[in-house]
């Protein structure tokens, strides 16, 4: 049985790229707050699939959205088979993200345009859709997942680095342009997390990170739990840093 | 399931959705100009929404533009529905 949703309006939560890592943690986590949760994926059917297995078989529901996140079409016509079966998305998490590294002077424009595409513009395209149904609801919690990297230096990830950074700044904006109507914007910045996602990067830069290990996805799900939560009302554009103090 | 776009019906959906959005009842009229109902651009794209709910029709934000008075974005409304 979930938890009851502390009188927040009736709706759902999307989370991009919740087939896995971090998405994953967080689509299960707002099923446990009481949220319906669509979780979208764009080729990893199993690992969706799992999840919201998981989820129903923990009591709560979830319903699944294929799509890459750069194609706006089809994302606009999940956002209103979704806003038909389950009202509007008041939760959306912006998740889905991609790496592509090289150095600068080898990263091609392919690299730096798929990545600034998936992680930066469909970000904007999906928190602009999901905008005024949350206006008109006067509920709604927008939640960017960017990274450390982007405030801080990571050679080889310039495009990554410039894509998150733009999230934030992105997140800051939104957050005082709809303040007003109860509707939060913000970021989280996670650090080394152990994900697939990075599975490549770990090992000699552990050292460095002051908790001596990686972050979980549960951890930083946490987090996005909180910033999601109607307990965290007071609190939009901000980007809450989860790195096991790397950048402290 | 959208309503059908006519004056009569689009200047209540309107002047309820001004409301809804903040201006004080008595001064809402097809005259009435929106900075003199203190609504702003937010208002005004709540506003955008709740016509689209309704009506179906989708106003983007260049459509707005320019528009100062009530009567001029009921009048667009019925106009781009048909």
């Amino acid at each position: 049985m979930s938890r009851e949703r502390n009188g927040t309006p009736e709706g759902c939560a999307l989370v991009t790229g919740g087939s896995r890592g971090i998405g994953a943690a967080v689509a299960r986590g707002l099923a446990e707050d009481g949220w319906t949760v669509a979780i979208n994926y764009r080729s990893d059917s199993d690992g969706a699939a799992a999840v919201a297995k998981e989820i129903a078989d923990a009591g709560g529901t979830a319903t699944l959205v294929e799509g890459d996140v750069r194609d706006a079409d089809a994302l606009n016509e999940a956002f209103t088979s979704l806003e038909s079966e389950h009202g509007p998305v008041l939760i959306l998490v912006n998740n889905a993200g991609i790496r592509d590294d090289g150095l600068s002077p080898q990263l091609g424009d392919d690299a730096w345009e798929r990545v600034v595409d998936t992680n930066l513009s469909a970000a904007f395209r999906m928190t602009r859709r999901a905008l005024r149904p949350m206006l008109r609801a006067r509920y709604g919690r927008i939640v960017n997942v960017a990274s450390i990297v982007g405030p801080r230096a990571n050679a080889g990830q310039a495009n990554y680095a410039a894509s998150k950074a733009g999230l934030i700044g992105m997140t800051r904006t939104v957050a005082v342009e709809v303040a007003r109507r109860n509707v939060t914007v913000n970021a989280v910045a996670p650090g080394l997390v152990e994900t697939k996602f990075t599975e490549d990067l770990n090992g000699d830069s552990l050292g460095e990170i002051p908790a001596r290990r990686a972050g979980t996805p549960e951890e930083v799900a946490a987090c996005i739990r909180f910033l999601a939560s109607p307990e965290a009302s007071y609190v939009t554009g901000t980007t809450l840093t989860v790195d096991g103090g790397l950048s402290a | 399931m959208t309503t059908k776009a006519e004056t009569g019906n689009v200047e209540k959906v309107i002047f309820e959705g001004l409301e809804e959005v903040g201006a004080e009842p008595n001064d809402i009229s097809r005259e009435a100009e929106f900075e003199a109902l203190d609504v702003d651009s937010l208002d005004l794209v709540e506003l955008a929404q709740i016509v689209e709910d309704e009506f179906g029709v989708r106003l983007e934000g260049d459509d707005l533009k320019g528009l100062t008075t009530v009567g001029q974005v009921i009048d667009l409304v019925v106009k781009k529905a048909e």
